[in-house]
């Protein structure tokens, strides 16, 4: 195959891609509802489920918690045996070596992410479970940027000789929110994996202050005050900071993604994709703070919580491809060619 | 010997009033009104439980009788400057203490044991249950295992003291049950009725403690030394 020959679009690659991303996203929501129910360790072994094969365990079986956690271990399976397909295919068929590395990460990754999410049960580590919920969502940024590394869009742009640049300092202030955005993420994944519930059960007040007593004392009140319900742990001051430092995070992104937009309608224009995109983005950060708030206010409600993370990952990966889209614009355009970086010029090449 | 040392030691000891172990008793009250309990909901979504049940159940946090009377406290000592009592236990020998699923709810759903003592875990429902305690102390190990209906019944014991140890049910998120582990023998759990009694308490001063998950902890000094000690508990709502 021609490496410098410019490369064809796949459409049955590219809806394969979609499809891949589309189950991935599923895949998130079905993970979110398993430590939504506290369902995470419902099944004690792995691979198999209470003894069976997992393809073979009696659907009479699947009651309370073991309905989450069986179903999204069979769905994994999906998603894995279809990235397994993707990956070969992309090798098979794409032209471009970058993207048939791309292919094998996302296959390495959603084999590691299979076997950390089986010794998180086996080795009853709570701190694997939050390892698990980040290289989901890493997983999902990946699928969704092979779907648009595969797209038309994408190959046309690296077809073109000049595109229009997204100016530097643009480019790193998204940059840089979408990391933010990830580390966000991590608070996040290592709050709902305390198995503590709701730390803080008021809003906008913590505790009825603005910000919460986390002396011994106070502590021992919350747990006391709290008649729960489930099999929650009780809250501890590490859990009520966490939250608090959760809340401050999400109106530090509130306002990134906010200015992003300005800066994009002023350096892009009202028209440009990329304005588009962040106006979009800034829509799901505001539905992403009422649908934290309403997590508080209703109890930490499994679907609530669990669109809060569904609609938290939808915003990690909007960043994510707005920095690739901008990058790989910029990569062409000869005013910014020198500042690129290489891998990105070799992107935009299709070498 | 003489007989006359003879006579004295035994005049001596006949004054000397024998010191056997002897019970500690007593009863705890709630004054007020406790928080109300909160029905299981998420108990209304599966059949197989609510099959055993005529009405959603509630938490059981706090269990007060009519009078007041306050039960489910967990009642221990410790010596009398405070610090716990350890190596003590007899739980190897003990017999085994027993937590129940029944209704998909543990019975009793607050136990206590010694450290070494085999705690017997049945499932007398018609459903799968998983049994996974978490402990806190190092030295006391997670497990997760899981029980079928009819199936055989399951063993732990612990090495380790431990207050609140809580085991759950993650089929069935709303079961918990929380145990406390003794390095010894002094300690009970108070009945429905408020009253409680800790057996065989060897004479001397001791620190009697009465903890509960959510009203807390209050402590007493008691000394054990002519026949039982009474010791009584009053706990206000908040």
């Amino acid at each position: 195959m021609n490496a410098n020959a410019p490369t064809k679009i796949n459409r049955p690659l590219h809806w394969f891609a979609v499809a891949t991303a589309i189950a991935t996203f599923l895949l998130l929501g079905a993970g979110g509802l398993v430590t939504s129910h506290e369902a995470g360790m419902s099944v004690p072994d792995w691979p198999n489920s209470y003894g069976y094969n997992m393809f073979a365990f009696p659907i009479s079986k699947w009651t309370g918690g073991i309905f989450y956690e069986h179903t999204h271990r069979l769905w994994a399976s999906v998603v894995g045996l279809m990235t397994t397909i993707l990956a070969i295919w992309i090798c098979v068929k794409d032209s471009r070596q970058w993207m048939k590395w791309l292919g094998v990460i996302a296959f390495l990754l959603v084999v590691a992410q299979g076997v950390l999410g089986g010794l998180r049960v086996t080795m009853k580590m709570d701190s694997l479970g939050i390892f698990h919920g980040v290289v989901a969502q890493t997983f999902f940024v990946l699928t969704c940027a092979i779907v648009l590394f595969t797209s038309r869009f994408w190959i046309e742009l690296a077809s073109q000789q000049k595109t229009f640049s997204v100016p530097r300092g643009l480019r790193s202030h998204v940059l840089f929110v979408t990391i933010l955005i990830f580390l966000q993420l991590i608070l996040g994944a290592t709050m709902r994996h305390q198995h503590a519930g709701l730390a803080i059960s008021d809003f906008p007040l913590a505790h009825g202050k603005i910000w919460p007593d986390t002396n011994p004392d106070a502590i021992a009140r919350y747990n006391a005050e709290r008649m729960e319900a489930t099999n929650v742990n009780p809250i501890t001051a590490f859990q009520v900071i966490l939250q608090m430092v959760h809340r401050i995070v999400a109106l530090v992104i509130f306002a990134g993604v906010a200015a992003a937009v300005g800066l994009s309608v002023k350096r892009l224009g009202k028209k440009d994709s990329l304005t588009k995109l962040a106006i979009f983005w800034l829509a799901l950060i505001i539905l992403q703070i009422a649908l934290g708030i309403a997590t508080i206010w209703t109890n930490k409600a499994a679907d609530v919580a669990t669109a809060h993370v569904l609609v938290g990952a939808l915003s990690l990966v909007t960043g994510a491809l707005w920095c690739i889209i901008a990058f790989g614009r910029s990569a062409k355009s000869p005013e910014t060619q020198n500042e690129t970086f290489g891998a990105f010029g070799t992107f935009a090449a299709n070498k | 010997m003489k007989i006359s040392s003879i006579f004295l030691l035994a005049a001596t000891l006949a004054a000397t009033p024998v010191l056997r172990a002897a019970d500690i008793v007593g009863t705890i009250t709630f004054k007020g009104t406790p928080p109300a309990e909160i029905p299981l909901t998420q108990m209304e979504d599966n059949a197989d439980c609510m099959a055993m049940h005529t009405n959603t159940p509630t938490t059981h946090h706090y269990v007060v009788g009519p009078n007041g009377e306050f039960g489910n406290v967990t009642v221990f000592l410790r010596n009398a400057d405070g610090s716990e009592i350890s190596g003590k236990s007899t739980g190897a020998a003990a017999a085994s203490a027993v937590l129940d699923q029944k209704g998909c709810l543990y019975d009793p759903t607050i136990l206590a044991v010694q450290t070494g003592q085999k705690i017997t875990v049945k499932n007398s429902d018609d459903c799968i249950h998983n049994v996974h305690a978490i402990p806190k102390v190092v030295g006391n190990q997670e497990f997760n295992d899981p029980q079928q209906p009819g199936g055989a019944d399951l063993s732990y014991s612990f090495p380790k003291s431990e207050m609140f140890l809580k085991f759950q049910c993650d089929v069935h998120p709303w079961m918990f049950a929380w145990v406390s582990v003794f390095d010894h023998p002094y300690f009970c759990v108070s009945g429905a009725d408020g009253k409680f009694t800790i057996k065989n308490v060897p004479p001397g001063k001791y620190t009697i403690v009465a903890a509960h998950r959510k009203a807390g902890e209050q402590t007493q000094e008691v000394e054990v030394k002519d026949g039982n000690a009474t010791v009584n508990f009053t706990f206000e709502a908040k």
